[in-house]
């Protein structure tokens, strides 16, 4: 195929868009946890632009999208080998590297909301590393890049990432709080959001990245980019309303936190639909997926799953949601491909549950997997009295919020810096 | 000398200031401190959880006069920061027993403000 200037020109403003959403959600969820953890929350997505975006460029870009088997790319792409200038679709491959690499950065990170507060900064960048080689890679790989998900008879539908980027990254947060364990004083003390404007900047800033990672994901300035685009604005509207709703009808408010969480589970629901659902269905979509993560929120605080920003909830659910419901909606008068179970294709949705079912499996066991072969080489989790100090100062040395008074400046020639364990020991307890 | 301690709601400092001022009140310390006094405690929601705020915002005023000015300062707090709702606060007198100003190093009374009589 041809290169397009056209295309080439949006794909460079969609890939900065999505990258930018790594950065908004370091905000969506520091604002949601306690001050004294507020850095080290948003270290653990700002990282991911540099551990995730680097391990893309050695290994798992090819791992995903060069030839190989159904189940997994070659190696032929490894090191950005025949990565160039050259035609990818319309756009210049290394265009698309970019692209595709950004949603591997932002995917990573997501899984870092279910075990805030407590896991060691070091291990939980091996963990994102690991993490995309072996689990995001061959999942793109199934959907995106050629796999089997691809070459199914009925062929599953994911047009920006549904099953690729939110059930994975959910059903990990799932295993990896599990395999974490609660914080230490999970269920028995009230963990407050401790600046909630940060989570609705975070919030705003990852719905305009979003336009990015659903409308970029036409690949091309075209038509299904802009019933992508339509159907990213519509269907969070619909899921933002019936959010507040139901908060009213519960607690007979409308809340900030709720209505910041309505909006990512309408902008997760759409993801896989984006561009196969009429503006119409995407409204639909949204407005249904906000009951089942919901009540998923409610039940979950009643469990003793310490999934403690809900990625299960927000992104697990309304991931699997909007996968399974893209397969109910996806209409051919708009997508020109394939039609869904309301227009009398109900093997559709058989391909979608079978693509759910698959991610989630594999997400889930190799997370386990992941998490027990790093727990027997290093601790994943800080100790008590670091947890209890905060993140912050155990993990990084710093303070999100720091007023200074009592600071001594200690001269450069006679800095010893005390192992990270002993400064905490000998802290205020 | 007596030191004059009130705990008010936040929401009145300035009404209490502009009284104290009134009434020539001119030397005080404020501080922002949390406290329960009996009023309703109000309820918030996180996402599943659901949180009672058992402690509520005060201020705490505390103003160093002379014996025949405690009378006009209590009067003023007591216009100032009343609403006639539960949580309106305390105000506590307390004797003391030595006082210094650390600009001149006066003694006791020629060391809290005003050191006058009364104006009203």
């Amino acid at each position: 195929m041809n290169m397009n200037q056209a295309d080439t020109a949006w794909m460079l403003v969609a890939t900065a868009l999505v990258l930018l959403m790594t950065p908004a959600l370091a905000f969506f969820y520091g604002g949601l946890v306690r001050s004294k953890n507020a850095l080290n929350t948003m270290m653990m997505s700002f990282v991911a632009l540099g551990g995730v975006g680097l391990v893309w460029a050695l290994v798992a870009y090819s791992l995903a999208f060069a030839p190989g088997t159904p189940a997994i790319g070659g190696l032929t792409h490894a090191l950005l080998r025949d990565v160039g200038l050259e035609a990818k679709g319309t756009i210049p491959h290394i265009l698309y590297f970019c692209y595709q690499g950004t949603f591997a950065i932002i995917t990573a990170a997501l899984i870092s909301g279910a075990i805030v507060e407590r896991m060691r900064f070091g291990p939980y960048l091996v963990f994102l590393m690991m993490w995309t080689i072996f689990v995001y890679a061959p999942v793109a790989h199934w959907v995106w890049g050629g796999g089997f998900l691809m070459s199914m008879k009925v062929s599953a539908l994911d047009f920006a990432g549904g099953t690729v980027v939110h059930v994975n990254a959910g059903m990990a947060a799932f295993v990896a709080a599990s395999t974490l364990g609660p914080r230490k004083d999970f269920a028995r003390q009230a963990f407050l959001p401790h600046n909630v404007p940060f989570t609705l900047l975070g919030t705003g800033l990852l719905w305009f990245g979003w336009f990015g990672f659903n409308a970029g994901s036409a690949l091309g300035a075209n038509n299904s980019a802009a019933l992508a685009f339509a159907t990213t604005m519509l269907a969070p509207a619909a899921t933002l309303m019936v959010w507040t709703m139901l908060d009213l009808f519960r607690t007979k408010r409308v809340t900030a936190v709720g209505g910041a969480t309505g909006i990512v589970v309408g902008l997760v629901a759409i993801t896989p639909a984006a561009g196969y659902v009429s503006p119409m269905g995407a409204i639909v979509i949204g407005a249904l997926a906000a009951f089942p993560s919901y009540y998923a929120l409610l039940f979950r605080a009643r469990t003793r799953l310490d999934d403690s920003l809900d990625v299960v909830a927000a992104h697990g659910l309304g991931g699997a949601c909007g996968a399974l419901l893209t397969g109910v909606f996806a209409d051919k008068s708009w997508n020109g491909l394939t039609d869904g179970l309301l227009n009398g294709n109900a093997s559709q949705f058989g391909a979608q549950l079978l693509a759910v079912v698959t991610v989630m499996a594999y997400s889930g066991v190799m997370t386990f997997v992941l998490l027990k072969v790093l727990a027997a080489v290093m601790p994943l989790r800080a100790d008590v009295s670091d947890e209890g100090l905060g993140m912050d100062v155990s993990q990084h040395g710093e303070e999100a919020y720091a007023d200074g008074e009592g600071a001594v400046l200690i001269l450069p020639d006679r800095v010893k810096i005390p192992p990270a364990a002993a400064v905490s020991r000998g802290g205020t307890s | 000398m007596k030191l004059v301690v009130a705990v008010i709601r936040p929401d009145r400092l300035t009404t209490v200031l502009e009284e104290l001022y009134r009434a020539d009140v001119q030397g005080l310390t404020i501080s922002r401190v949390q406290g329960h006094g009996g009023e309703r405690e109000h309820v918030e929601t996180y996402r599943g959880m659901t949180v009672k705020m058992d402690l509520s915002e005060k201020v705490r005023l505390e103003i160093g006069v002379s014996n025949h000015f405690v009378e006009p300062t209590v009067q003023a707090l007591l216009r100032g920061a009343r609403t006639g709702a539960v949580g309106d606060g305390k105000i506590f007198v307390l004797p003391v027993e030595k006082v210094y100003r650390i600009r001149t190093g006066e003694e006791d009374q020629a060391a809290v403000t005003p050191v006058g009589v009364p104006t009203r």
